[in-house]
């Protein structure tokens, strides 16, 4: 018995513009577990961010219901339940990178020697050991994604969201950062939500593969990972692996209305 | 700092050969007349160079100007007079007392202002409207009214003209205020958001630091605007003292030479006071690491 985390029941997220409502999500449920990795997948539109965003109360839903740690997302955002993790690392240029990742620790009133052992802690964890007097414009592209990645685990929250944190890094950076990610997630025992575009990378990570489809955005497939939790990165070649990716492309196909 | 010293030379010499030949051209029907009542018959030369040693010239030459600048201010003080009243020095220092204190007002006002449009609705749909048709009016209308209404409640001297000073500065740092404090995107201020930081937090530690390289472009031309605030505050109203004073005399007494000192006077000033701007800013962004 696992203890359900997020659960999201019949949500509906729908945003009036001037063409018109737009139906960014339609009655989606889901429940995450503890320690679960979930990956949101699917077109543009589907709502994959939009569903991200509303655990983290970022976006307020015009219908159902979701709670996030058995309350409301609001109450949870305010109790600092989650790390959040965006597309682009948002780095402050006038931090270094402990001080960057010293911010929400000071936002979030950690004394003094305590933030100090947080950030070695966490620059450890993501690698980054020794670059914590330097400035973000000083890091690669990946490397500012994993401090921003580190800056998200710095406090005390079972939960990280992360949306399409790797996104604009090349293939390569990518591969790095994935198997990082799942050593991290290994280590540190969080709940992650991860939305992204590649089946890849969804199935490399996730032990939950969430398919979504657009207009009105939807949940169109759930997928349980049967891959072991030791995941090397030629684990990819693997027909187990091919085998859940040929699935979550069919998923994404049936979903994806491919007739206009 | 070899490599731009080149361009700068070039440009300065080619204004002072304008300069020396404008002045041949504007004073040259006075030179001609003067020696056609005299009864003499001077070469071209000779007028040349009487164009640029008339006493009151329709334009001073550089030299010229350049003498009565040494003569109003390094002779003096060579002379322990630094601070006579007819000292450009002891003028300058008054013009510069109302343009800092007028300045820092200014400027002050601009950023509060700003937090408020920022941070207030009401303001936001309800001040910058008002501020824009507060600078266009003409600054010479409103600062006669300025100066006896401040007068009128027994306001008087340096204040008045500070007051000038900063109704012109102002509004660069309002504008460009609004537009730093705006500057973080929607992602950062959500990235706030999830920290739950309140909104102290998120002006101190987000909004205020992305606002700096805002802050230091309207500062610049906030600090020229004080000068000229200065300067205009004390054409009207008869002031004795200060550079303003210097130019209004000087257009009485038709002292050409005294009126281009007292305008070089205050250009170098102003290069000075945003010079000094730009290193500050230097030091700061460089502090920050942003520069």
């Amino acid at each position: 018995m696992t203890d359900t985390v997020i659960s999201a029941k019949d949500l509906s997220l729908t945003f009036q513009t001037n063409d018109g409502p737009v139906h960014a999500l339609k009655d989606v449920s889901l429940d995450i577990q503890k320690g679960d990795f979930i990956s949101f997948i699917g077109p543009s539109g589907c709502g994959k961010t939009t569903f991200l965003r509303c655990m983290a109360d970022l976006e307020h839903p015009t219908g159902g219901s979701i709670s996030v740690n058995g309350v409301s997302a609001q109450e949870a955002r305010k109790s600092r339940a989650y790390g959040y993790v965006f597309q682009h690392a948002g780095l402050y240029p006038w931090r270094t990178i402990g001080g960057n990742i010293r911010l929400p620790l000071e936002i979030m009133g950690y004394d003094k020697a305590d933030q100090d052992e947080r950030v070695n802690r966490v620059l450890e964890l993501v690698e980054l050991d020794g670059f914590e007097k330097k400035f973000p414009w000083q890091l690669s592209g990946g490397m500012q994604q994993r401090a921003s990645i580190a800056r998200a685990l710095a406090f005390d929250a079972d939960i990280l969201l992360m949306d399409e944190p790797f996104g604009a890094l090349d293939e390569i950076v990518r591969d790095h950062l994935n198997e990082q990610l799942l050593k991290l997630w290994d280590r540190t025992n969080k709940t992650i939500g991860f939305v992204t575009h590649s089946i890849p990378e969804a199935v490399y990570l996730s032990t939950k593969i969430v398919v979504m489809s657009p207009r009105p955005g939807r949940i169109s497939d759930v997928i349980e990972s049967t891959l072991p939790k030791e995941r090397p990165l030629d684990i990819r070649d693997t027909p187990e692996f091919l085998e859940i990716a040929h699935r979550v492309r069919d998923g994404l196909r049936a979903g994806h209305a491919y007739d206009d | 700092m070899r490599k731009s010293l080149i361009p700068i030379l070039t440009v300065v010499a080619a204004i002072f050969v304008i300069w020396y030949g404008a002045a041949v051209a504007l004073n040259m029907a006075w030179a001609k007349d003067q020696a056609t009542r005299a009864g003499t018959n001077p070469s071209f030369t000779e007028l040349v160079a009487n164009t640029w040693s008339q006493k009151k010239p329709k334009l001073p030459a550089p030299h010229q100007v350049a003498a009565e600048i040494w003569k109003t201010t390094g002779e003096m003080v060579i002379n322990g007079r630094g601070f006579s009243k007819r000292s450009l020095i002891y003028h300058s220092w008054i013009t510069l007392s109302a343009t800092g204190i007028g300045f820092l007002l200014g400027a002050g006002f601009g950023i509060l202002l700003a937090i408020g449009i920022v941070y207030n609705r009401v303001m936001d749909m309800s001040v910058m409207p008002w501020v824009i048709a507060s600078q266009t009016i003409p600054i010479l209308a409103v600062a006669p009214m300025i100066i006896v209404v401040l007068n009128a409640i027994g306001i008087s001297g340096l204040l008045p003209k500070a007051m000038i000073s900063m109704y012109l500065s102002f509004f660069p740092v309002v504008v460009g205020m609004v537009k730093g404090l705006r500057s973080p995107g929607a992602m950062q201020l959500d990235q706030m958001k999830t920290w739950s930081a309140t909104k102290g937090q998120q002006f101190w530690r987000l909004r205020l630091p992305s606002s700096m390289p805002y802050l230091f472009a309207s500062l610049k031309v906030a600090m020229a605007a004080s000068l000229v605030g200065a300067i205009v505050g004390e054409l009207p109203t008869g002031a004795v003292a200060g550079l303003g004073a210097r130019l209004l005399a000087g257009s009485y007494y038709g002292q050409t030479i005294q009126i281009w000192s007292a305008l070089i006077m205050a250009a170098a000033l102003a290069a000075v006071l945003v010079a000094l701007i730009g290193l500050i800013q230097r030091i700061v962004l460089k502090r920050m690491g942003m520069a």
